[in-house]
C-alpha cells in the first residue's frame, strides 16, 4: 500500500511540476511587454521600466518561475494587472461558483448513470436495454451549451420555474444558490451521464462474462445476487477511470456553460482576462484547472486501491 | 443418485447433445471423457442449468428423486451449490479477485440461508482446513491473488463442498495445473468422495486420469456417449472403435529412424547459461532485485537427435528456449549453434538464425490472421533472402507436412487446430534448419491429433536430418519422441540421461516425484491389443 | 460476410448527408451567406427558406451547409494530427515496453490528459488570438494521447502473441514487425477510435466557437450560430434549434457508425463471419 501510494504521489508531484513549466513557458513566449500594454501607448519609457521592476518582469526567467511557484504554494498568486487586486481573491470568489457547479454536475451524472447502467446490463438484449441505449446515444450527441439554451427557453422563459441566469451568491442562502446552479448542472450532467451509463453497462456485461460469475452462479446465487455481490464492484474499476476523465470534461464544460447562464465563475474570469491580456490571471487560472485535473487523477488512483486488494499489498 | 436420461440439447438451433444417459452414484467417481467439442462440459452445464442463452434442453435429470428439469430458475438456485456443486478448469480466474477467500467460501452458506455470517465464516474455516489450506498460512482474509493455482482450486473445492452436496461435478479440474499439483488435487477429490459419500462426476480429456480415479467411465464423442462401463472392463475390452482409437492414440509411439551420427560435433551447445529478470522496484528509488529464471544450464543436442526438456510451469524452460533462439540475452554463459556463438546482445546474423526455427504451443496465436499461408510459411526466408522459386519451396514444405500446395492461398482461420500446427511446422522447415525447437508444440491438441503430429515430426526428422529440442510438461509425449531427456526445476537441470533409462530408473528425487505424480493407464489394461480387433 | 448492422448503415447515411452538404456548399448554396437582408430577418421556415432566416436575414440552410465545412474540416484535421502523432508514439512505446521511450510516451500522455482541450485552446488563444486554426491545434493536441493509448494498448496485446515471436525468429526487427504485423491488426481499433474522436471534435469545435475561441466571423460555424442566436431563443426558436440539431445529428451519425464498426470488427464476433 505504502509503495503504491508513494509511487502515485511522486507521479502527482512530477506531473504538477512539468505542467507548471509548460504553462509558464507558454505564457513566456507571448509577444509584447505586459507593462507597456498595461500603461497604454503613450506611456513614458521610464514609467514602463518602473512598472516592470514593480511587477518583477526584469528578473531572469528562472527566478520569475520560482517566484510564481513559490507564491502559489503560499497562496500568493500575484496581482491582477487589470483589476489591481490579488489574483487569489479573484479566483477564490469565482471558484465559489465553478467548483460547486462541477461537483453538482458530477453528483447528478453519477446518480443517474450508475442505476441506469445497472438496469441496462441486467436487462441486456431486452426492450429496456434498447431504450436506454437509444436515449444515451442521443444524450452523448447533444452539445451541453445547446441543451442549456433549450433548458433556459423551457424552464426559465416559458415555465418560469428557474431564473434564466445569474447567481445570487451563497449569502442568499444555500437553497437559492443551488437553485441557480440547477439548470447549468443538469445541462452539464446529462451528456456525461449518458457516457457513464454506457460505460457502466458495458463494464458490467464484460464482468458478467467472467469465470468467477459462473462460479458464483454454481454456488446458487441468482443473477441479481451475483451482480450485487461480485460484478458491481469489479465493474466499478473502469467506471472510475471514466469518472476521473469526466471531471476534467465537466470542469471545461462548466467554463462554457457559465456563458449561457451569465454565472460569475472561473470561465467568465478567464475569457475576460484573455481579452484584456491579463496574463497573470490566465496563467494562474489555467494552473489551477490543471492542478484540479491532476489531483482528481490521484484521487482516482487512491480509489482503485480502495477497491482492488492487489494494489494494496 | 444423479440420473440423466435421454438428455438432448440444442443451442440456437445447433444440436449439441443427443440422448445422453448416465448415473452418478454416491461415494463413487464417474468419469466422463472425450476430446474437445464432444459435449462433456455441456452435459455438466445442463445438469446445473447454467446454459448460454438460446439453449433448449430435453430429457430428464433427476437428483435424489427431484426432477431438476421441472424446476424453475428460482428453485434451481436453491439446488445449485447445496445439492449439486461444480468446480471448473481455470482456477486463476474462477475466484472474484476483489473478495477474500473466507467471504467467498462463506457465501455458499449465507446465500442458501444455512448459517448467519459469523457462523458461516467459522464453517468456511473448517472447510478450508479440510481441503488442506491450514489456518496458519491461509487466513480467511487472504485474497485470491496471494494464492497459487493449486491453492485457488482448493478454495473452489472448499466452496463447492461447504454444504456437503450429494453430487460434485468437476470439469477438467486439473488441466490447468502442473502434474504434481494435479496429483494432490485428484487425491483430495478422491478422499472427499470416499469419506463424505459424495458422488463425483469427473470430466476430463485425459484417459490416464480417469483410469486412476473413476469407478465407472463414459466415452463421449460428438454429443453422444459411445461407450460406458466399469473403468477396468471398459479399458480392457474397448468395444467401441472410437474408444480403441482414443486409447491407441494416447499411448502412440511414433517409429523413428536411428539417424544419430556418433562422434559428429553437436548442433547446439549451451554452456552455463544464466538469465536474470529484474523484479519490480522495492521502493520508488530503491534498488531492483533479480529473479534468476535460468541458472547455470548446460546442454548439447547432437545432429539428428531429439532431446526432451521437461519441467513444470515457471521452471525456466521457455526462457531457455527464447535465449537459444537469440531473442533474449544471457547474463552468463554461452550458446553455440554449429560452433558459432548466438549472442542476442550483439545481434545474431541472419545466416546463423536460419539454422534454427521454432514451433509454438498455440495453434491460434501463431499466425498473423491477415496473411495468407504462402506469406506465413515464407516468413523465415527473410533471414536468407527470398529465393526466386520461393513459392515452389513453400508448396514443397506444405506437402511435406501433409497439406496441399493449393492451401497456400488460404487464410489461417480456414484451418483446424491440428492443421494449423502443420502449417507452423511447414514454416519451421521451409528454410531447412538444423535445429527445430518445439515449445509445447503438441500440448494444446487433442490426443488423436497429437498422435498424428508426433508421427509427422518423427517422419520429418528422418527425412531432413533435423535435430529437435522438445520442450514439454507432458512426460508421456517426451517419452514417446525423444532420445535423451533433461529434467529442469527452478532454473536448473536436475537430471539428464537417455530417455528410457531416466524413465525406467530415475535418479533424482524430483524426477521420481514427477513420474509418480503422472497418471498412467496400467500396462496390463492395454495389453492384448488384438483381442477385439481381430 | 455478415449482414451490416442497422445502426452502422444509419450512422453512415447520416454522416454522409453532412459530408455531402459540406462538399456541395463549395459550388452551390440556396442563398449567399455573406449578404445581409434585414427585410427578411428572422423569418420562420417557409418554402423559400426551408429552415428560416437568422437575425441578419441570412438563409439558415445555407449557413448550416457552409458551417458543416468548418466543423468537418476542423474535426478531420484534428483527428489527422492525433493519429499522425499518436499512433507512431503508441507503436514505439509498445515495441519498447517498459523501456525509457515507453515511460516518456506514457508520462507525456498523462501530462496532456491534464490539459482539457478547452484549456489548451485558452492557452493558444492567449498567445496567438482566436481562430479556427487554434481549434484544430487544441483538439489535435488533445487527440494525440488518445490515439497513442489505443495504439499502445492494442499493440501490447499483439506483442505477446506467438506470431510476433515467430517473426522475431525470422530475424525481423521491431520497426518492421510494428509495421508489418502490428499496425494492420490494430487498424480496426484505430478506425473506430478515429470515428469517435471525429464526433468529439465536432462537439469540441462547436463549444470553442460558441465561446469565441474557434472560427471567427465571417466564417460560418455551427457553434457561433448558436452563440448569436442565444438572445433570440424565445423570439425565434428556429434560429437556435436548427444549428443545434445539425450538431446532434452529425455527432449521432458518427457515433452510430463508430459503434457499428466496433461491433462489426470485434474479434470475438469475427468467427461468425
Amino acid at each position: 500500500m505504502a509503495r503504491y501510494l508513494a509511487s502515485r504521489l511522486v507521479s502527482l508531484l512530477v506531473s504538477l511540476a512539468v505542467a507548471s513549466l509548460v504553462i509558464f513557458a507558454v505564457i513566456e513566449v507571448i509577444p509584447g511587454d505586459t507593462a507597456a500594454f498595461m500603461l497604454g501607448l503613450n506611456a513614458q519609457p521610464d514609467t514602463v521600466a518602473a512598472l516592470r521592476a514593480e511587477l518583477g518582469l526584469d528578473l531572469p526567467r528562472s527566478l520569475r518561475y520560482l517566484a510564481w511557484i513559490g507564491g502559489m504554494l503560499t497562496g500568493d498568486f500575484g496581482v491582477s494587472y487589470t483589476y489591481r487586486v490579488p489574483v487569489a481573491e479573484l479566483i477564490s470568489a469565482r471558484l465559489q461558483v465553478s467548483l460547486p457547479l462541477t461537483l453538482y454536475a458530477l453528483a447528478l451524472s453519477t446518480a443517474i448513470a450508475i442505476p441506469v447502467g445497472l438496469i441496462a446490463a441486467a436487462r441486456r438484449g431486452r426492450p429496456a436495454d434498447y431504450a436506454i441505449m437509444g436515449v444515451t446515444q442521443l444524450g452523448i450527441a447533444v452539445p451541453n451549451f445547446w441543451f442549456a439554451m433549450l433548458l433556459v427557453a423551457l424552464f426559465a422563459v416559458t415555465l418560469r420555474w428557474f431564473s434564466a441566469g445569474g447567481f445570487p451568491g451563497w449569502e442568499a442562502g444555500l437553497w437559492a444558490g443551488l437553485k441557480a446552479l440547477t439548470l447549468p448542472a443538469v445541462a452539464l450532467a446529462l451528456p456525461q451521464a449518458s457516457i457513464l451509463a454506457r460505460v457502466m453497462r458495458s463494464a458490467l456485461i464484460e464482468t458478467l462474462g467472467q469465470d468467477y460469475i459462473r462460479t458464483a452462479r454454481a454456488k446458487g446465487l441468482t443473477e441479481a445476487q451475483a451482480i450485487r455481490a461480485h460484478a458491481f464492484r469489479n465493474a466499478l474499476i473502469p467506471v472510475m477511470t471514466i469518472l476521473g476523465l469526466q471531471f476534467s470534461f465537466l470542469l471545461a464544460g462548466a467554463i462554457i456553460i457559465e456563458n449561457v447562464f451569465f454565472l460569475p465563475g472561473l470561465g467568465r474570469l478567464i475569457f475576460q482576462a484573455i481579452t484584456q491580456r491579463d496574463l497573470i490571471v490566465v496563467e494562474s487560472t489555467v494552473m489551477l484547472l490543471v492542478f484540479a485535473v491532476i489531483l482528481v487523477t490521484f484521487l482516482v488512483d487512491l480509489a482503485y486501491a480502495a477497491i482492488d486488494p492487489r494494489l494494496r499489498r | 443418485m444423479l440420473s440423466i436420461r435421454d438428455l438432448s440439447l440444442e443451442i440456437a438451433g445447433t444440436p449439441i447433445l443427443h440422448g445422453v444417459s448416465l448415473d452418478v452414484a454416491p461415494g463413487k467417481v464417474f468419469g466422463l471423457v472425450g476430446e474437445s467439442g464432444s459435449g462433456k462440459s455441456m452435459t455438466a452445464l445442463s445438469v446445473m442449468r447454467l446454459l448460454p442463452q438460446g439453449a433448449r434442453l430435453r430429457g430428464r435429470v433427476s437428483l435424489g428423486g427431484t426432477e431438476l428439469t421441472a424446476l424453475d430458475e428460482r428453485q434451481m438456485c436453491a439446488v445449485r451449490g447445496a445439492r449439486v456443486a461444480m468446480i471448473f478448469q481455470e482456477p486463476m480466474t474462477a475466484l472474484n479477485p476483489l473478495r477474500t477467500i473466507g467471504e467467498q467460501v462463506a457465501e455458499t452458506l449465507v446465500v442458501h440461508g444455512a448459517a448467519p455470517r459469523g457462523e458461516a465464516m467459522r464453517i468456511a474455516r473448517e472447510k478450508l482446513d479440510r481441503v488442506g489450506l491450514a489456518a496458519d498460512r491461509f487466513d480467511l482474509g487472504r485474497y485470491p491473488f496471494e494464492l497459487s493455482g493449486g491453492q485457488r482450486q482448493r478454495v473452489c473445492i472448499a466452496m463447492a463442498i461447504a454444504l456437503r452436496p450429494a453430487i460434485l461435478i468437476a470439469d477438467e479440474p486439473t488441466t490447468a495445473l502442473d502434474v504434481t499439483t494435479q496429483a494432490q488435487i485428484l487425491a483430495l477429490l478422491e478422499s472427499l468422495v470416499r469419506e463424505e459419500g459424495m458422488g463425483l462426476m469427473l470430466i476430463t480429456h485425459d484417459l490416464a486420469v480417469v483410469a486412476g480415479m473413476a469407478d465407472e467411465v463414459a466415452v463421449m464423442r460428438e454429443g453422444r456417449i459411445v461407450e460406458r462401463g466399469p473403468t477396468e472392463t471398459l479399458f480392457r475390452t474397448r468395444r467401441h472403435p472410437y474408444t480403441r482409437a482414443l486409447l491407441a492414440a494416447s499411448s502412440h509411439v511414433p517409429k523413428r529412424a536411428a539417424l544419430r551420427s556418433a562422434g559428429a560435433p553437436p548442433v547446439l551447445e549451451v554452456e552455463g547459461a544464466v538469465r536474470d529478470y529484474p523484479l519490480g522496484r522495492g521502493a520508488v528509488f530503491g534498488a531492483r532485485g533479480h529473479f534468476r529464471a535460468v541458472d547455470g544450464v548446460s546442454l548439447a543436442v547432437g545432429r539428428g537427435e531429439s532431446v526432451g526438456l521437461v519441467g513444470e510451469s515457471g521452471c525456466g524452460k521457455s526462457t531457455l528456449a527464447r535465449a537459444i533462439l537469440g531473442l533474449e540475452p544471457l547474463q552468463v554463459g554461452a550458446i553455440r549453434l554449429e560452433g558459432a556463438p548466438v549472442d542476442a546482445a550483439r545481434g545474431v546474423p541472419g545466416a546463423l538464425r536460419a539454422k534454427m526455427q521454432v514451433v509454438f504451443q498455440d495453434p491460434f496465436g501463431s499466425f498473423n490472421p491477415r496473411h495468407r499461408v504462402a506469406r506465413l510459411v515464407a516468413e523465415p526466408f527473410h533471414l536468407v533472402g527470398r529465393p526466386p522459386d520461393w513459392r515452389d519451396r513453400v508448396a514443397e514444405a506444405l506437402q511435406a507436412v501433409g497439406l496441399k500446395p493449393a492451401d497456400m492461398e488460404k487464410f489461417p482461420h480456414e484451418f483446424s487446430g491440428g492443421q494449423r500446427q502443420r502449417i507452423a511446422i511447414a514454416r519451421a522447415i521451409v528454410i531447412r534448419p538444423r535445429l527445430v525447437i518445439l515449445d509445447e508444440a503438441v500440448s494444446a491438441l487433442d490426443v488423436s491429433i497429437r498422435a498424428q503430429i508426433l508421427e509427422l515430426l518423427a517422419d520429418l526428422q528422418g527425412r531432413f536430418g533435423l535435430s529437435y529440442l522438445f520442450i514439454s510438461h507432458d512426460l508421456a509425449v517426451v517419452r514417446a519422441i525423444t532420445d535423451r531427456v533433461l529434467v529442469m526445476r527452478a532454473g536448473r537441470i536436475v537430471e539428464e540421461g537417455p530417455t528410457e533409462a531416466v524413465f525406467a530408473a530415475p535418479r533424482h528425487g524430483y524426477t521420481r516425484q514427477l513420474l509418480a505424480a503422472t497418471p498412467r493407464i496400467p500396462e496390463d489394461w492395454l495389453a492384448e491389443e488384438t483381442r477385439h480387433g481381430a | 460476410m455478415r449482414r451490416l448492422p442497422v445502426q452502422m448503415t444509419l450512422g453512415a447515411a447520416l454522416s454522409a448527408v453532412f459530408v455531402l452538404a459540406a462538399l456541395v456548399s463549395f459550388v452551390w448554396t440556396p442563398y449567399g451567406v455573406e449578404g445581409l437582408a434585414i427585410a427578411r430577418r428572422m423569418a420562420p421556415p417557409s418554402l423559400a427558406h426551408p429552415l428560416g432566416t437568422d437575425h441578419f436575414g441570412r438563409d439558415i440552410l445555407s449557413m448550416l451547409m457552409v458551417g458543416a465545412r468548418t466543423s468537418i474540416a476542423v474535426a478531420i484535421v484534428a483527428v489527422g494530427i492525433g493519429m499522425g502523432l499518436g499512433v507512431p508514439l503508441g507503436l514505439l512505446a509498445a515495441a519498447n515496453r517498459g523501456g525509457l521511450i515507453d515511460e516518456i510516451v506514457m508520462r507525456g500522455n498523462d501530462l496532456i490528459f491534464a490539459f482539457p482541450s478547452l484549456v489548451i485552446a485558452i492557452l493558444i488563444t492567449a498567445i496567438a488570438g482566436p481562430s479556427a486554426f487554434n481549434a484544430i491545434l487544441a483538439i489535435g493536441i488533445f487527440n494525440t494521447p488518445v490515439f497513442a493509448r489505443v495504439a499502445r494498448g492494442g499493440a501490447l496485446s499483439l506483442w505477446t502473441l506467438d506470431y510476433i515471436l515467430a517473426a522475431r525468429v525470422a530475424g525481423k526487427g521491431r520497426l518492421r514487425i510494428s509495421l508489418e504485423h502490428i499496425l494492420p491488426n490494430i487498424l480496426n481499433l484505430l478506425i473506430v477510435q478515429g470515428t469517435i474522436q471525429f464526433s468529439l471534435g465536432i462537439l469540441a469545435e462547436a463549444g470553442l466557437s460558441y465561446v469565441g475561441l474557434g472560427a471567427q466571423p465571417p466564417t460560418p460555424s455551427w457553434g457561433r450560430m448558436l452563440a448569436e442566436s442565444q438572445t433570440m431563443v424565445s423570439l425565434s426558436p428556429h434560429i437556435a434549434i436548427f444549428p443545434g440539431l445539425a450538431i446532434v445529428l452529425m455527432v449521432l451519425g458518427l457515433n452510430l457508425l463508430g459503434d457499428g464498426l466496433r461491433d462489426w470488427t470485434d474479434p470475438r464476433l469475427r468467427r461468425a463471419r
